[in-house]
């Protein structure tokens, strides 16, 4: 489903990513793991189009299912003719996600969750969210949601992650503590229905309740025969909630090793040196 | 008789586009006034017209425990500009909210001098500038705090946006104290839209215009939270920020 060759990248003229080849089929669950420092991060930018990541070689290929839009239906304009067919990707039904725009990734199926959810001061969390699925909406050629649809919607999915729905009536992030923001980054998850989801250290600044909560939305929302999931991570003990069918130790900006979930358990007894040695 | 022409030497006129003013100037040259009797309220929401050159100038007198809450958009295309003189006898409260959102090459600005002249005034200033292409949005705030006026507490804020290498915003609060006994906080700020900011909304499947029209509706609409009526200013605000675009 998400299947990266070769990838090198670079953050301000310095190298990060040194060539990170990794396939993540459809309905499966992968950790990276590895320390401070070896480009984890810098994966999850430069697979959502974080302007400044530049890509100096490899590529990536994302299969998301087909959306039945793109099966049928004349399109009305030449205007939606020329998305459709960014959108609709290749012969094999794969996009070329390093050529599209980020909010092309994320109307096709892709969503980052960030390690540093970003404050919005002045707009609301609902009217924030609601545009955004809106228009990824229009860029599929779906229907858009009504604001009372919307909102049941955010509702629902804010209980669900055991959140006051009320705090989406706030300024995006502003005011939330760390483990707020991640659970609405989960929130935002959970309202978007995305096929393939990026999570960029989601565990960080939780606390035991704020994990379990997290996790079990993380299976809820992406555990399925036509999603995948790149969870990224420092810490085993978010994979004791979403367990995960492949870990990879990424080391000095590429994949170092890879084994099932047992790897994980070995990493946090022994560390990444003795890991990698 | 009419009053002299203003110069840039005058520092409330520093910024002004003089050429733009000149041909209207008589309407102008006089300040309306307006005088808020003691414990009484006024609530004003001042918007633009389609004039290209519009000029308000206002002289309030607030009495005793009197209080005025104003609400002002400032989107002229060629020269806007929004003047205050305000006075506040004890316990009187003054609120002014207010942009600039300018395009082009227009000038648009909020000038006030707050006077506060006796004991436990408030007031509180609010200014937002959106500014692209070679417009100019200014603000000039002074607040003077007259001998005696103690438990004064004043504020201003202001922030301003620019959209393009080629526009500029002015920012100057100024205060003049002779009381020991005050609160006088300012801040400024001028910035250009967050490139996070940015990404994080386009991550989310918004396309980069509807983006930055978000953020910015977020930079100004604020201003109107507490007006009563705030809905034309609100439309009239958005409409402006759309024409940055």
């Amino acid at each position: 489903m998400l299947e990266i060759t070769n990838l090198h990248a670079t953050v301000a003229d310095k190298p990060i990513l040194n060539g990170v080849s990794l396939d993540v089929p459809a309905g499966e669950v992968h950790a990276i793991m590895g320390p401070n420092g070896s480009g984890k991060s810098t994966l999850a930018y430069v697979l959502a189009g974080r302007p400044g990541y530049a890509v100096s070689e490899g590529s990536v290929r994302f299969t998301p299912t087909r959306h039945p839009r793109e099966s049928g239906g004349p399109a009305s304009s030449s205007a939606d003719q020329k998305r459709d067919s960014r959108l609709r990707g290749n012969d094999d039904g794969g996009f070329n996600l390093l050529a599209m725009e980020p909010h092309e990734r994320a109307s096709a199926g892709l969503f980052l969750g960030f390690q540093y959810p970003v404050e919005i001061p002045g707009v609301s969390y609902l009217q924030f969210l609601r545009e955004s699925l809106n228009s990824q909406r229009r860029a599929r050629g779906e229907a858009e949601l009504s604001g009372a649809e919307f909102i049941k919607l955010a509702k629902a999915q804010a209980t669900l992650l055991g959140m006051d729905a009320e705090m989406l009536k706030r300024p995006v992030n502003v005011g939330f503590s760390g483990g707020e923001k991640k659970r609405a980054e989960m929130v935002q998850m959970g309202i978007m229905a995305p096929k393939f989801a990026v999570l960029d250290e989601t565990d960080s600044g939780l606390d035991i309740d704020a994990l379990k909560a997290v996790g079990a939305g993380i299976n809820r929302i992406m555990r399925a025969p036509d999603k995948g999931v790149l969870l990224i991570t420092h810490y085993q003990r978010l994979l004791d909630y979403v367990e995960p069918d492949r870990v990879h130790v990424m080391l000095d900006g590429r994949i170092d090793r890879s084994g099932g979930p047992e790897l994980a358990h070995e990493l946090e007894r022994e560390g990444y040196a003795e890991a990698a040695a | 008789m009419t009053a002299p022409f203003p110069t840039h030497k005058q520092e409330e006129w520093r910024y002004a586009d003089l050429d733009a003013l000149r041909p209207v100037w008589e309407q102008f040259a006089e300040p309306l006034t307006l005088t808020v009797g003691a414990g009484e309220s006024l609530e004003k929401v001042w918007l633009s017209s389609d004039e290209a050159v519009q000029v308000r100038r206002v002289q309030i007198a607030l009495e005793k425990d009197a209080k005025v809450r104003i609400f002002v958009l400032n989107t002229a295309s060629e020269y806007g500009r929004t003047e205050f003189e305000v006075s506040l006898a004890e316990g009187a409260n003054f609120e002014l909210y207010g942009a600039n959102i300018g395009t082009g090459l227009s000038t648009n600005e909020i000038v006030t001098n707050v006077k506060h002249i006796s004991v436990g005034g408030r007031s509180r200033q609010t200014i937002r500038s959106v500014l692209n292409g070679k417009a100019t949005g200014s603000y000039l705030g002074k607040v003077e705090v007259a001998r005696g006026a103690q438990q004064t507490d004043a504020e201003q804020s202001v922030k301003a946006m620019l959209l393009d290498r080629g526009a500029t915003a002015n920012c100057k609060p100024e205060l003049e104290i002779f009381a020991d006994d005050v609160k006088c906080a300012h801040g400024a700020s001028v910035g250009e839209i967050d490139p996070m900011q940015l990404f994080y909304a386009e991550s989310r499947g918004l396309d980069p215009a509807s983006a930055r029209r978000l953020l910015l509706e977020g930079f100004v609409m604020g201003l109107w939270d507490s007006a009563r009526e705030p809905d034309a200013i609100r439309e009239a605000a958005r409409k402006a920020l759309r024409n940055t675009a």
